[in-house]
């Protein structure tokens, strides 16, 4: 194969004039990227260049990655010949409308250093692939960032699609104003606003688009605050420091509960105070004291030497644990004035409207006694002929208008619940299950403490509702069950880490079920 | 109506003598056609092609001011059928379909229409969907012309040349007898460009004067003895006289030196990315002037013996650039070489891939080891002996970063709840064998639905099951297929078939309204009235007149819980003989594209308009992504919270949410979570809206101030 880069070598007796220009756009399908081609084609025609620009419709255009392809050369009179299709090592100008797509591009191999111009959107659409892990599927977009800034000969990279979504028009605009203020092309701003204009549609907000875009690709419009600069990794945002309110009483008992959080090591405050705010919020004061409480026997087994990992890890699941999803829950969230006020804003409702908002809702059996007195429930669960006669009345689809008086009276009245919660069957096993768990992790924590923190961490793996919940349940369950066979081995803690992993990539568990075996081999060498 | 307009286009259809035309390579075939004097067009609509029926469609104003005949075809059989008008008449006509899917369809008209041969000029412009951005099988269209002994032009792909070969295709069929496809390759479709347009022509005859003036020659009707006589007269006549047609028009190009030590023959659409090719070598120059002697087949079947033969006259070696296999071109030279008894030597396939598109680098890399091996002299030294311009970037590691994206339904399509209940209800009842279909819905085998194990051609879903057809099966098979498949042939290879064979199965017609897959174009059960075809027909009805016995009709996709429903009820049933369920929901992007321009309109004009959206709860939703397990829609994603008590990322709904209610009825019937919630915003509320808003909040904000006022409120909660 001749090396990737070669350059075009041009007809001795050639000049720069007859060079041809050659632009890639790679987008993601319905973004729009027919409208930038034909854009660019006009640009290149008003300042007096034969333009060809191609691409590939059809199916590929339903959501799909897809590219358009445009090839220029100043008019001398005589027509060139262009490809059809970019080639590797061959694109002086790669647009990439997505982060990803520009990660695509660099992979085949259409961005060269000696050459390439990139310009990308540095906003992700997940792709399905990263959307249906019940983990966190989505791709790395600082190696994106760190593979580009060395493939290309100058990388521009920000977020056009907020620049397009702030001006009301599509990305394609922004994408037109990054090549313009990029100069990678020899024409100048005003061929590009005439192109727009000519095209008759939207026309105001696509130039302020494209003119919000222009900017930023020159240096002359600064990165918004809160939008990362091109690849500086994520950074942890620092801690909040939100008011608190109430009357009077509680506020002095969560001033309490605040002094014994400030008296936690350092390390571990944060996430406390995050715990105990979350706890506080969902029942009320007493609970946020069992989970300091609770929180005090894994911050007694810890030292600095470790880092507070455990306590830290402690913190979080065991405010996780204590919060768990129920029908109270779920109606006291939906009711609030807060709630209110972000779906507003969210829909974008303007003065003058009127917002009407339909909850989707489907009980069950199961949250219907989860909601009962623990012993009126369980005697319930314990008679599945009665269940089940209970069950076809309650288990159906609702649709509940929270906007109206009678749906957000039944859900008002569900979340002021809250306060018998301790006394509901739902709490009693959700109790049961935390301390099985959290013992479980503190006293392995005890002889081995990455592997407490680690079964700590598997916290992670209970979420979701009923069948997925249930599925989650027995992730949990799988990914424990390990630890006899992992009994006394050094790796265990990465073992079990390992599991948890696995058991978040897919929906059923067959990759966890996979480590299981392998987990279920370790130790036939050392018995043989 | 087709999802993209046509209409401010088509007017350069009447773009005058001298005048020129820019626009896309469809448009000026369209063109072309009117300029040759074509007295009727059809076809059937596909990628690369759909954009030629669109554009006749949107075009029937012009084409009924000429009083040419325009058919949107039932199937490409029917399109190449319609040409039977050119045998006995001098009447110029065109059908258009893509290919080779299309071709197969039409292969049946193809033969009898080759064997009969014609009078007036027939054209099929073959749209061919090969390569990146396919969306079909590979093959090549060159076997049915072989096998028919029609004759193939591949212009090279630029306008002027795409326009002359539509004109060449005419005279050639009209002085051999036979129809010609003109192939014509994706991009090239869609490629921006410009040529020097010609007046439009009248056709000399039209189909109305044919149809006063009947004439018959039992010598064109294939049967014995006729047929027999065809079959001598396609070798004895025709050839020759398409071989004397394409070398006195000089169809064929030469370009580059007259003499060289070696050269290169190429099918004309091969043209430009060998001239790219030889660019990247130093060996030609923008305007496509070579040092490497050329020869363009614009013609590729047949091919001309003694041009080719002239063109190797004094070449060691002569390199075949012919994309596809099998490698039929070269296998004729490599024959006529030998018989001829020459020494050039020929390759092709040695250098480049024996299958595979050809592709800029696979071309640089192909005609670069062609030169070194055969005459390195040519090749500038930089070339034979290229210095490592360094390592170039290591994108191992960003393999494995970059997601895949392949293509998938649309935002509110009414396809994707259809498979969320199909992969409920093998939640429930257990796999099943379950064949797909051609058209949208066979995005069904990708993430997250992962359904239908065969796709066997357009209309055929149904008949790819029929096998599955056992007395002593516990389980029923599922078969899709679309509206468009269905009419297409689906009604009687499917249906029919499924009936007269009591064939127990379980059959979903995905009804959406449109042809959607090929860019939404009207068919028999389209709901819009049509100006120029009959729409309306209702699947269901033909589906009984079939006699099929157990039907239900689904009026509404989104509603998940009564499609799981009704396919649990038709797996389970006692009924013998097929099950259909006729799912039948409007295409989002049509709908969208019809109804958006009219609801934004009404809002200013100040009408009461409801537009809903969804949203999601995100201290509700647990970031397990459950839903996106039933949905996969662009507009459902994934978002990180700014809450290190929170490890996954939860489901948020963005701005482009059409409302279609897929993420709420799906919570619903999976029993998922309560996150999802639904916004209907009222524009221009009325005054009782007003009235009934301002007492519910009043209320409302009563209630939670009661509640709030007793508990501790946190700013950041």
């Amino acid at each position: 194969m001749l090396d990737q880069a070669s350059p075009l070598r041009p007809k001795p007796g050639a000049s720069d004039d007859e060079r041809v220009i050659k632009l890639a756009v790679l987008a993601v399908g319905g973004q729009g990227g027919g409208v930038l081609a034909d854009w660019i084609t006009d640009v290149a025609e008003r300042n007096g260049y034969i333009a060809q620009s191609t691409s590939v419709a059809g199916v590929a255009q339903r959501t799909g990655a897809t590219i358009y392809y445009i090839e220029m050369a100043r008019d001398t009179g005589r027509l060139p010949v262009f490809a059809l299709s970019p080639s590797q090592g061959d694109v002086d100008i790669l647009i990439a409308a997505e982060l990803m797509e520009a990660g695509r591009a660099i992979i085949r191999g259409f961005v060269t250093p000696e050459r390439t111009t990139l310009i990308t959107s540095s906003h992700r659409i997940a792709a399905v692939s990263e959307k249906i892990e019940p983990g966190d599927g989505r791709a790395s977009s600082e190696k994106v960032h760190a593979t580009a800034q060395a493939a290309a000969r100058r990388f521009i990279a920000f977020d056009m699609e907020k620049i397009a979504a702030d001006n009301g028009t599509m990305i394609s605009a922004s994408l037109l104003g990054a090549l313009a203020g990029s100069d990678a092309l020899p024409f100048t701003r005003e061929s590009y606003e005439q192109a727009i204009g000519a095209g008759g549609r939207g026309v105001g907000p696509s130039l302020a688009a494209f003119g919000a875009a222009y900017d930023r690709a020159r240096g002359v419009a600064a990165a918004p605050a809160g939008e990362k600069a091109a690849a500086e990794p994520a950074v942890a945002q620092p801690r909040p420091t939100g008011r608190v309110s109430g009357p009077e009483t509680l506020l002095k008992g969560w001033q309490e509960l605040a002094a014994r959080v400030a008296s936690l090591p350092e390390p571990s405050r944060d996430m406390a105070e995050r715990g105990l705010k979350k706890v506080v919020d969902y029942q009320d004061i007493a609970y946020g004291g069992e989970y300091l409480d609770r929180l005090d026997t894994a911050i007694a087994l810890d030292n600095a030497e470790r880092g507070y990992a455990l306590s830290i890890a402690a913190a979080k699941h065991l405010a996780n644990a204590m919060c768990y999803d129920d029908m109270i829950r779920v109606a006291d969230l939906k009711t609030r004035s807060t709630r209110d006020k972000r779906v507003r804003k969210e829909v974008g409702v303007k003065e003058g409207s009127v917002l009407q908002v339909t909850e989707y809702f489907h009980p069950r059996i199961e949250e219907f006694c989860g909601t009962l007195p623990a012993g009126l429930g369980s005697y319930i669960e314990n008679r599945p002929k009665l269940a089940a006669f209970l069950d076809r009345r309650i288990n159906r689809g609702r649709h509940i208008r929270t906007d109206s008086l009678t749906g957000f009276a039944m859900l008002w009245f569900i979340g002021g619940l809250r306060r018998w919660r301790r006394r509901l069957l739902r709490h009693r096993v959700e109790v049961e299950h935390l301390e099985r768990w959290y013992d479980l992790a503190l006293g392995k924590a005890r002889e081995d403490y990455a592997l407490g923190v680690e079964i700590l961490n598997c916290r992670r793996l209970i979420k979701g509702y009923s069948d997925t919940y249930a599925r989650a349940q027995s992730k949990f369950d799988r990914v424990l069950s390990a630890l006899p066979m992992l009994k006394g081995r050094e790796d265990a803690a990465d073992w079990i880490r390992r599991l948890r992993e696995a058991a978040l990539k897919d929906e059923n568990g067959d990759m966890l079920d996979g480590a299981l075996k392998t987990v279920a081999t370790l130790n036939e060498g050392a018995a043989r | 109506m087709a999802e993209r307009s046509f209409a401010k286009e088509v007017e350069k259809l009447r773009l005058g003598a001298g005048e020129e035309f820019a626009g896309e390579g469809i448009l000026a075939i369209t063109k072309a056609l009117l300029q040759c004097g074509v007295g009727y067009v059809g076809g059937y609509q596909g990628a690369p092609i759909s954009h030629l029926m669109d554009v006749l469609a949107d075009a029937q104003d012009i084409l009924g001011e000429l009083g040419v005949h325009f058919e949107a075809s039932a199937s490409e059989a029917t399109a190449t059928a319609m040409l039977a008008a050119s045998v006995h008449y001098p009447i110029r006509g065109a059908a258009t379909f893509k290919s080779t899917v299309g071709t197969n369809v039409a292969s049946d008209a193809l033969a009898n229409l080759a064997s009969g041969g014609v009078t007036g000029g027939a054209l099929i412009i073959v749209g061919e969907d090969y390569g990146e951005g396919s969306s079909i099988m590979q093959e090549r269209s060159h076997a049915f012309a072989m096998k028919s002994q029609v004759w193939l032009l591949d212009p090279r792909p630029n306008l002027p040349s795409i326009v002359k070969a539509v004109e060449d295709g005419f005279e050639l069929s009209e002085v051999s007898n036979t129809p010609v496809m003109l192939q014509v390759r994706i991009r090239c479709c869609h490629v921006h460009g410009h040529f020097i347009a010609k007046d439009n022509k009248r056709p000399p005859m039209s189909v109305a004067d044919a149809l006063s003036a009947p004439r018959r020659d039992t010598g064109r009707i294939v049967l014995p003895p006729a047929s027999f006589l065809h079959e001598k007269e396609k070798v004895a006549k025709r050839w020759p006289a398409a071989v004397d047609f394409i070398k006195s028009r000089k169809i064929n190009e030469m370009f580059g030196p007259d003499h060289g030590s070696v050269g290169i023959v190429m099918q004309g659409g091969m043209y430009n990315s060998v001239i790219r090719a030889l660019q990247r070598l130093g060996l030609a120059d923008t305007y496509g002037d070579t040092d490497v002697p050329l020869y363009v087949l614009n013609a590729v079947y047949p091919l001309v013996d003694d041009e080719f033969l002239a063109f190797c006259e004094g070449k060691q070696a002569v390199l075949v650039v012919e994309e596809g296999q099998p490698n039929y071109i070269e296998q004729a030279f490599a024959a006529m070489l030998h018989k001829a008894g020459r020494g050039t030597r020929l390759v092709g396939k040695e250098h480049l891939p024996m299958a595979g598109e050809y592709t800029g680098q696979v071309m640089l890399d192909g005609i670069g080891s062609f030169l070194r091996a055969n005459a390195p002299h040519l090749l500038p030294g930089e070339v034979r002996a290229p210095n490592k311009l360094g390592e170039g970037v290591d994108t191992a590691d960003l393999i494995n970063v970059v997601p895949g994206r392949p293509p998938g339904f649309c935002i509110g399509c009414p396809e994707r709840p259809i498979f969320a209940a199909t992969k409920l209800v093998e939640q429930e009842l257990g796999k099943h064998h379950i064949a797909s279909d051609i058209g949208c819905h066979l995005f069904s085998i990708m993430p997250p639905f992962e359904l239908g194990a065969t796709t066997m051609g357009y209309g055929l879903g149904p008949a790819s099951a029929s096998a599955f057809n056992s007395p002593d099966a516990k389980r029923r098979s599922i078969s899709f297929v679309g509206d468009g498949g269905f009419w297409h042939n689906g009604l009687t290879s499917s249906i029919g078939n499924a009936v007269f064979n009591k064939n127990d199965s379980v059959i979903v017609i995905v009804d959406n309204f449109y042809s959607a897959a090929t860019g939404g174009q009207d068919i028999l059960s389209s709901r819009a009235s049509n100006r120029t075809k009959s729409t309306r027909h209702p699947i269901d009805e033909a589906v009984k007149g079939m006699g099929v016995k157990w039907l239900r009709h689904i009026d509404r996709t989104y509603d998940v819980g009564k499609v799981r429903a009704a396919l649990r009820d038709a797996l389970t049933t006692e009924e013998k003989g097929p099950k259909v369920i006729v799912a039948s929901s409007e295409c989002m992007l049509n709908r969208q594209r019809r109804e958006k321009p009219l609801v934004d309109k009404a809002i200013k004009g100040g009408e009461r308009v409801v537009k809903p959206k969804f949203g999601v709860d995100e201290d509700i939703c647990t970031g397990d992504h459950a839903c996106m397990r039933l949905s996969g829609c662009p507009s459902l994603s994934v978002k990180s919270l700014d809450d290190p008590l929170r490890d996954d990322p939860v489901a948020a709904i963005d701005q482009n949410c059409v409302g279609c209610g897929n993420c709420g009825e799906v919570a619903d019937a999976a029993v998922l979570c309560p996150s999802f919630y639904r916004a209907d915003v009222v524009h221009n509320p009325g005054r009782w809206d007003r009235f009934l808003e301002s007492a519910r909040r009043a209320v409302i904000g009563l209630l939670q101030r009661r509640r709030e006022s007793r508990r501790l409120m946190f700013a950041d909660a």
